[in-house]
């Protein structure tokens, strides 16, 4: 059935009011099962076996005397993950990523596996395997790793998109180059030209729940996965692929998720577990130690970005150009593209122009972190827009609003806007009682903006009615941020039903169609156009068991407020019927009542945000404290507030942390000096005020509810919010993140050295 | 793994003696459990302390504190007589961890562990605190400065552990104080420490000793540091000299926490401040 998304005006009334999570309870007390809570009768335990070294060739595994070490059932290698990506490269790097093949490419890049009857005993037998490696000259820095002089990473990998085609590999995966206009004639009519370069350092995603799994592989090719996962579906056609399994006998069940941000849309000790389970043909548990976790799965980039900005004295920007180094780990990414695509998103600039340069570096496989590369060209561009405000003598939200992207501005990356809501969030940022409080001495005030496209992608549903008239609603799409209370919230909205009355479970890959990953800020908007076309489908089985009772023709029956209602001529006097009465005699009307739908969400809607942050800096130290901080965001429509605002707060806490202390620290040995929660200084509560929010419901015109995404947009803005409120309360221009307080020092003396 | 629970002092000293292999003491376990379950460490034997009788009572009497080995932070900061004598060191103690760890930390655990950036051992010897050292044999009182002697490394023979710190009784006019620089509020490691402790006579300062911490393989009195604001009243000429010369005495390492460079010139901002606290604390105005 084909379903019309187009956005309609409605009064809700559920949709829009704020309910406890339903899966509150669970969390508060211990019950709710993680990846790490899952057992299975004569499980194993799996550990993985790391490189020490940066970049080595692996020139042989002894693995005999760990065979011999009673307890262990199976030891794997890359020879036990037999290449069978074919010409889906893609697919080689995710397989060879997961278990080296030839050679190490970071610090942390597993080497071998072994399966044991416990931990204690899994861990002697990693210290037996005996790995001969030949180190190898390594870079980890984005800017070095492009220099012609630098040791190569893979000889296969030669620059994408430069002209001529180059004969020599690079470390240089691919150069981007998009925009609008004439960049050269947009400078030549410009009052006022600033430059800045900028760099931003390697950060995680932070989740407190560990990667893990339990894998089970039978002989006859069946095999289940349990696992932390932001997409099991995904996950099931990666691990089947990567591991010659048919997809229908793989079945993977997603726990509950310990945060994800990103990071758990991508496989790392999954296929490693399931080929140690098909070794061992036992059960293989694995569970990630956070030193792993930071060695070894997805951070973001580090970047260096040169921005370069032009405009007239009244403040409209001529021309912008923004060149930007985005390294992906030791495998190929399109995370400098990303860049290019959100740098001057907020913008209506007639010229302007976005390179990217995608760069490997010694370092690992970088994967999504909420808005991936957003961030950090949000730092550059928003940080050149302070600086070339200054340069102007305008107000810095002057000079945004003057510029402002709006329905109808042509975008960098190529579509024409519909209606957006950056506007709306500047002049509610400007309205907004913050920007008049007074700041104390040392303090500044800093405010930036941020975009990010949100997606829709593939999804599908199942709304069964049971007889007492409750409804289960299955979801393919995991929920991260709450998106099962949502998503009941518009199935009891839809039915004219109790949000009590409905329950959200997600189900495991056997019993739905195909969902993509819970990412892009997709799961409530495309899960929930699903969940209302399923419930619109259930009304019309539910008519019709209406009409078969009342012996009328369907035409003649309505739904309103979760009961069929006669509406013809004649029918007058039939009392209404509730959904709970029509599911009571679902038995004898035509059987069980339910609704299903599967579609391809198109038409996400694309979130805007404006930031506005006052931080405090002790001149002594450098130190930053953030003392007060206010999103602002377009939502679309918010289904619970609630899940909303803590959207936006979570996201501006992971991009204060970010413009302050979060760094991957590498040795000059090219090792992580920081895999811990210790020296990797994630912020604590004390280190942040509340963060106020104020959502904005600018309708998205392709969702029946107005649904935006919500997700990832507010982690785009703060780095540059806290570099402007800094640049306000010192003087100085960070243009390094994180700013922390040795960085800020340094440039603090640099400016009293004049 | 053996796992022993002594009930005394000595009994856990000769336990900790005749293990040939690898022996611990447990009393809060803030450290050994996170180098266990990191596997830094693997016990033959482990000590546990806490059912020794009267290890995690503070005594208070008219010579000063006695300090149990199993005292938490908690129970430090919720000492009411404690932290009006010695407020420097209840509140360096209370930087250690988070919440929760207060609830288990120790002050010979922190010291024991021996890192230069353990918060409270530059508290208690700016405080002239002293361990008593207890060993299969005898019993010994060591001046808290000698118990560290590098990273990881104490002045305690096999078998001998710390049954108790004691602190003498305050001085009349007298104050302490401890700050720290890290970059988060809590659950952070000192990239700088520094404590002081002072008194004062006819609000000018008679005596004074400054403790550097996390700024070289141990912490470190700085006499020179002392000798700057003796005699003063804290004037600024004095607190400039008091940051030199606690700048001067810093022989810290570059590492992933902090700078020389960094190190070397908060150690003076926070020695100004830490002394401000600390005349204060004593009854000096400025």
């Amino acid at each position: 059935m084909a379903h019309d998304n187009s956005y309609v005006d409605k009064k809700f009334n559920v949709v829009g009011t704020r309910f406890n999570r339903p899966d509150g309870i669970d969390k508060v007390t211990g019950k709710a099962r993680y990846g790490a809570d899952a057992s299975a009768p004569g499980q194993l335990v799996g550990k993985v076996l790391r490189s020490p070294h940066a970049h080595a060739q692996i020139l042989k595994i002894n693995t005999s005397k760990a065979e011999k070490l009673q307890g262990v059932k199976s030891i794997i290698t890359f020879e036990d993950l037999p290449d069978l990506t074919g010409a889906d490269q893609g697919m080689a790097d995710i397989l060879e990523n997961c278990m080296a093949r030839g050679r190490a490419l970071y610090d942390g890049h597993a080497v071998a596996a072994v399966a044991a009857v416990d931990e204690q005993t899994a861990a002697k037998a990693l210290k037996l395997i005996d790995v001969k490696y030949k180190k190898l000259p390594h870079v980890t820095d984005v800017d070095e790793a492009m220099l012609p002089t630098a040791p190569i990473i893979h000889d296969r990998i030669f620059t994408r998109g430069v002209e001529p085609k180059p004969t020599k590999p690079s470390n240089i995966s691919s150069r981007t180059e998009m925009g609008n206009g004439d960049i050269e004639a947009g400078f030549a009519e410009a009052d006022i030209i600033v430059e800045h370069s900028f760099k931003t350092e390697q950060t995680h995603q932070g989740y407190i729940e560990p990667h893990a799994c339990l894998a089970s592989v039978n002989p006859d090719g069946t095999a289940e996965l349990w696992v932390t996962t932001q997409g099991h579906f995904v996950f099931r056609n990666v691990c089947a692929g990567l591991l010659g399994l048919d997809i229908a006998k793989l079945k993977v069940t997603s726990s509950e998720i310990g945060g994800g941000f990103g990071g758990k849309t991508h496989v790392w000790v999954e296929p490693v577990a399931l080929a140690l389970s098909r070794k061992a043909n036992r059960p293989v548990k694995m569970v990630m130690s956070r030193d792993e976790v930071f060695r070894a799965t997805g951070p973001t980039s580090s970047t260096s970005i040169d921005v370069k900005l032009g405009a007239k004295k009244n403040g409209r920007i001529t021309a912008a150009i923004a060149e930007l180094r985005y390294q992906g780990g030791a495998f190929p990414g399109n995370w400098a593209m990303l860049g290019c695509m959100t740098a001057f998103a907020c913008y209506d600039i007639k010229n302007n122009k976005s390179i990217g340069w995608d760069v490997l570096v010694n370092r690992p496989k970088v994967t999504a972190y909420r808005a991936p590369s957003a961030p950090m060209a949000a730092f550059a561009v928003e940080s050149a827009m302070d600086i070339l405000a200054k340069e102007l003598g305008m107000k810095a939200i002057d000079v945004r609003l003057k510029n402002v992207a709006r329905e109808g501005t042509l975008a960098p990356y190529g579509p024409t806007y519909g209606p957006i809501g950056i506007e709306d969030t500047l002049k509610a940022v400007k309205a907004h009682p913050h920007m008049r409080a007074k700041l104390k001495p040392n303090q500044g005030r800093g405010v930036a903006c941020g975009f990010w496209f949100n997606i829709g992608g593939q999804t599908s549903t199942d709304l069964n009615i049971g007889v007492d008239g409750t409804v289960n609603l299955a979801v393919g799409t995991v929920d991260v941020g709450g998106s099962r209370s949502s998503l009941a919230m518009i199935a009891a909205e839809e039915l004219g039903i109790d949000y009590e009355d409905v329950k959200a479970n997600i189900a495991d890959t056997t019993s739905l169609g195909h969902n993509d990953m819970t990412e892009g800020s997709r799961g409530t908007f495309s899960s929930g156009m699903a969940t209302i076309y399923a419930a619109r489908e259930a009304i019309e089985v539910l008519k019709q068991r209406a009409a078969q009772t009342w012996g009328i023709p369907v035409e003649d029956v309505a739904w309103e407020a979760g009961h069929a209602v006669a509406t013809g001529k004649g029918h007058g006097n039939l009392p209404k019927l509730s959904l709970r009465e029509i599911a009571a005699k679902s038995g004898r009307t035509g059987g069980p009542i339910a609704g299903h739908n599967e579609v391809t969400a198109d038409g996400a809607g694309m979130g805007f945000a404006s930031h506005i942050c006052d931080v405090e800096v002790d001149p002594e130290t450098g130190r930053s404290t953030i003392v007060r901080y206010t999103v602002v965001q377009d939502a679309g429509k918010a289904i619970n507030p609630d899940y909303v605002e803590g959207q936006f707060q979570g996201g501006a806490t992971q991009g204060i942390g970010w413009a302050l202390n979060e760094e991957y620290i590498y040795g000059d040995d090219g090792r992580l000096q920081n895999p811990g929660f210790l020296d990797y200084r994630i912020p604590v509560c004390s280190d942040l005020p509340f963060i106020d929010t104020k959502i904005l419901e600018i309708p998205n015109p392709n969702h029946p509810y107005g649904v935006r995404g919500v997700g990832e947009t507010s982690i785009v803005p703060p780095l540059a919010a806290v570099a402007n409120a800094i640049a306000n309360a010192t003087g100085v221009r960070m243009g390094h993140a994180p700013m922390s307080p040795p960085r800020v020092l340094a440039a603090l003396d640099a400016l009293d050295a004049g | 793994m053996r796992y022993e629970t002594p009930a005394s002092a000595k009994e856990a000293a000769g336990l900790l003696k005749k293990e040939k292999g690898a022996a611990f003491l447990l009393a809060g376990g803030t450290d050994l459990l996170v180098k266990l379950k990191m596997g830094i460490v693997e016990p033959d034997l482990v000590v546990d302390i806490k059912r020794i009788p009267k290890i995690s009572d503070i005594q208070s009497s008219a010579k000063g504190f006695t300090i149990g080995a199993a005292v938490s932070g908690a129970e430090l900061g919720e000492h009411a007589g404690l932290k009006k004598a010695w407020p420097g060191v209840v509140e360096a103690a209370n930087l250690i961890g988070s919440d929760q760890i207060q609830g288990r930390a120790t002050l010979p655990g922190n010291l024991c562990n021996a890192s230069p950036a353990a918060d409270s051992v530059p508290a208690l010897i700016a405080a002239g605190a002293k361990a008593v050292v207890v060993g299969p044999l005898k019993k010994r009182t060591v001046p808290v400065e000698k118990v560290m002697i590098g990273p990881g490394k104490t002045s305690l023979a096999k078998g001998e552990l710390i049954e108790a710190i004691t602190l003498p009784k305050a001085e009349p006019r007298s104050g302490d104080a401890y700050l720290r620089f890290t970059p988060r509020t809590e659950m952070d490691i000192a990239v700088v420490g520094i404590a002081i402790s002072l008194k004062l006579e006819r609000g000018v300062i008679k005596k004074a000793r400054v403790v550097l911490g996390a700024v070289a393989p141990t912490a470190i009195v700085v006499a020179a540091a002392a000798r700057a604001i003796v005699g003063s009243k804290l004037d600024d000429k004095a607190l400039d000299k008091l940051a030199a010369a606690c700048s001067a005495a810093c022989n810290p390492i570059d590492d992933k926490r902090g700078t020389i460079e960094y190190r070397v010139r908060v150690a003076g901002v926070l020695a100004k401040r830490a002394a401000k606290i600390a005349f204060q604390r004593a009854g000096g105005s400025l």
